[in-house]
């Protein structure tokens, strides 16, 4: 299929003898929006750290656009349009909240030459301060990142990932300890930018309302291995996945 | 404005500070602002970077035995300096390759032998370095118009370098590449997921420090007219890594504040004879207890007890609503 974005082929990754993820292969098609679910340590994170070069695969391939990507590191791996968020808050805490997001798009314009004897500010204070309002943190602009709440931090950190004009996005868990308000604009800005940008995402999420609402496909782990895939109704309805996960 | 304003406040004093001085205090005064130099580069390694290096000496060593060798060889000392700044920026990257792989208690001991190994090189290869005898009479340079004779023209020289340095330095730190060191410091797993070349920025973080350290070794070659393979000893690594770290690391002019501490107040304490180190350690150890960032962390304590609390941040004041 030439419109896959994103193909993951027969990942396995073993800490020692826990096997964190199992023999998982899927394809993500442009513009899709795919849930990634699943109980606590099925494996979800480890296999985004997998795919995006902090971790080694034990075993297995990833292709991004058609390209194989398996060693690649991950600022390469950015460069080609791929951005994340963390599970853990993952922000500079002693920059300030521009130039936390100055520094996720600074990369992406010029070379070190021009980043050297440029602008210092890379000409992008003007899109940082639209994605800091798009985010609602205009009146934190200027504080030091570590001094927002956890909210604020996750939000600043989703923003982060935008800041390069990313084709593929992969967020771990980005509505945890965000408030309903903004995780409804959460939601709402992720839409906006799948269909703006036709941005495929893929995201990891608890929050099955969130879940449920955003993604057009759900893909359920369980033990570091697939155990359901298909439409949110599909996945509600699994025997399987309200076993191990939905029926708790 | 009022930061202008301040500047210029510290660049006339600088300029006044040496007049009626005696020979011997202006010439601490000139050694100020070397190792102040050298301190800057460690901490845009150390510091913005947050690369730990205990060969920063080292590196003044090679920039001062580069300027020694090429001056006395009749090369005139502006050469001899540029030389200086880019043998140190080259090894100043290899140095970087044991960062890549350790970080920490590591990385100190690997540079830690770096220092070591310069040192005992100066020492055996006679032949270029002059072995324990070292290198001395090195000319004082000669701008054509101006010729550096006395340690007064050699401090105006010294400002002149250091007010260059600082300025190119400052544009650094704000440039995108500081960016980049900072989040190096903050989170190299973040900053290279959004396109930091981490690897490359850990390298060039120890090529600048240690091409400011040649500079400062460019300036003392010509300044004290002797060198030998002591004067750069790990005891001196210590010491700039101690005038980041009181000065205040991360604050631009933290390593200023901090030169002035490990150079100065030996003098000052002279008079105190046989306890001046006992006093010295005591000071710099409730230093630390008190304010681990230093002296630049103590004034920013103050600053903000003085100021009016119109600090309350933004998000604050709508607290009251959510
Ligand atoms: N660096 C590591 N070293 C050892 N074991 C690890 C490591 N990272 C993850 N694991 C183990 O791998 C398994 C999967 O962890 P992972 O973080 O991928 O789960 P997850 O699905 O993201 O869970 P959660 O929903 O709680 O975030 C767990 O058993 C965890 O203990
Ligand atoms: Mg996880």
């Amino acid at each position: 299929m030439s419109d896959t974005v994103l193909s993951v082929r027969n990942i396995s990754k073993s800490f020692g003898n826990i096997h964190a993820v199992r023999d998982v292969s899927f394809d993500v098609r442009k513009g899709e929006v795919l849930g990634l679910i699943g109980p606590n340590g099925s494996g979800k994170s480890t296999l985004f750290n997998c795919v995006l070069g902090q971790l080694t695969p034990n075993q297995g391939e990833v292709m991004v656009n058609g390209r194989p990507v398996s060693g690649m590191r991950s600022n390469d791996l950015n460069k080609l349009g791929v951005g994340r968020t963390f599970q853990q808050l993952s922000v500079f805490p002693q920059m300030t909240v521009l130039d936390n997001i100055i520094l996720a798009g600074q990369e992406h314009h010029g070379t070190m030459l021009t980043r050297l004897f440029g602008k210092p500010d890379a000409g992008l204070t003007p899109e940082a301060d639209q994605m800091i309002e798009f985010f609602k943190l205009e009146h934190l602009r200027d504080e030091m990142a570590g001094s927002l709440s956890y909210g604020q931090q996750k939000l600043l950190d989703a923003a982060m990932a935008f800041m390069a004009g990313p084709s593929l996005v992969l967020l771990d868990e980005p509505a945890g300890g965000v408030n309903l308000t903004m995780l409804g604009h959460l939601k709402e800005r992720l839409k906006t930018y799948n269909e703006s940008h036709n941005t495929t995402f893929v995201v990891i999420e608890h929050n099955m309302e969130f879940v449920m609402s955003l993604c057009s496909r759900i893909i359920v782990l369980a033990e570091g291995a697939i155990i359901a895939e298909g439409s949110p109704d599909e996945i509600r309805s699994n025997q399987q996945v309200i076993d191990a996960y939905l029926g708790g | 404005m009022k930061r202008n304003l301040f500047l210029l406040a510290g660049l006339i004093a600088l300029f006044l500070l040496p007049i009626g001085q005696g020979n011997y205090f202006i010439l601490i005064l000139c050694s100020w602002l070397m190792f102040t130099i050298a301190a800057m580069g460690l901490n845009l390694t150390l510091g913005y970077a947050g690369q730990i290096s205990l060969a920063q000496a080292s590196f003044i060593g090679i920039g001062a035995y580069v300027t020694a060798i090429m001056t006395l060889a009749g090369i005139h000392w502006i050469l001899a300096a540029l030389a200086s700044v880019i043998v140190c920026f080259v090894i100043g990257i290899l140095i970087g390759f044991p960062a890549l792989r350790v970080k920490g208690h590591f990385l100190a001991f690997v540079t830690l032998a770096f220092n070591q190994l310069v040192v005992l090189v100066a020492r055996n290869e006679d032949w270029l370095t002059g072995g324990s005898y070292g290198k001395f009479n090195m000319p004082r340079p000669d701008f054509g118009f101006y010729h550096i004779r006395t340690n007064l023209d050699m401090y105006y020289m010294i400002v002149v370098i250091f007010v260059i340095f600082a300025v190119l330095m400052y544009g650094l730190i704000r440039s995108p590449w500081g960016r980049a060191f900072k989040a190096l410091r903050e989170n190299p797993i973040r900053a290279e997921s959004l396109g930091v070349d981490t690897r490359r920025i850990t390298l060039l973080a120890f090529a600048v420090g240690s091409a400011s350290a040649g500079l400062a070794g460019a300036i003392m070659s010509p300044l004290v007219q002797f060198i030998e393979p002591n004067s750069f000893a790990l005891l001196h690594s210590l010491k700039i890594l101690l005038m980041v770290i009181v000065g205040g690391a991360g604050y631009f002019f933290g390593p200023m504040l901090g030169a002035a501490v490990v150079i100065l107040l030996p003098e000052f304490l002279r008079f105190t004879e046989g306890y001046y180190l006992i006093i010295y350690s005591a000071m710099v150890i409730i230093l630390m207890v008190f304010s681990p960032a230093g002296l630049m962390g103590i004034g920013e304590k103050i600053l903000t007890k003085i100021r009016p609390n119109q600090q309350v941040r933004k998000d604050m004041e709508k607290g009251a609503q959510l």
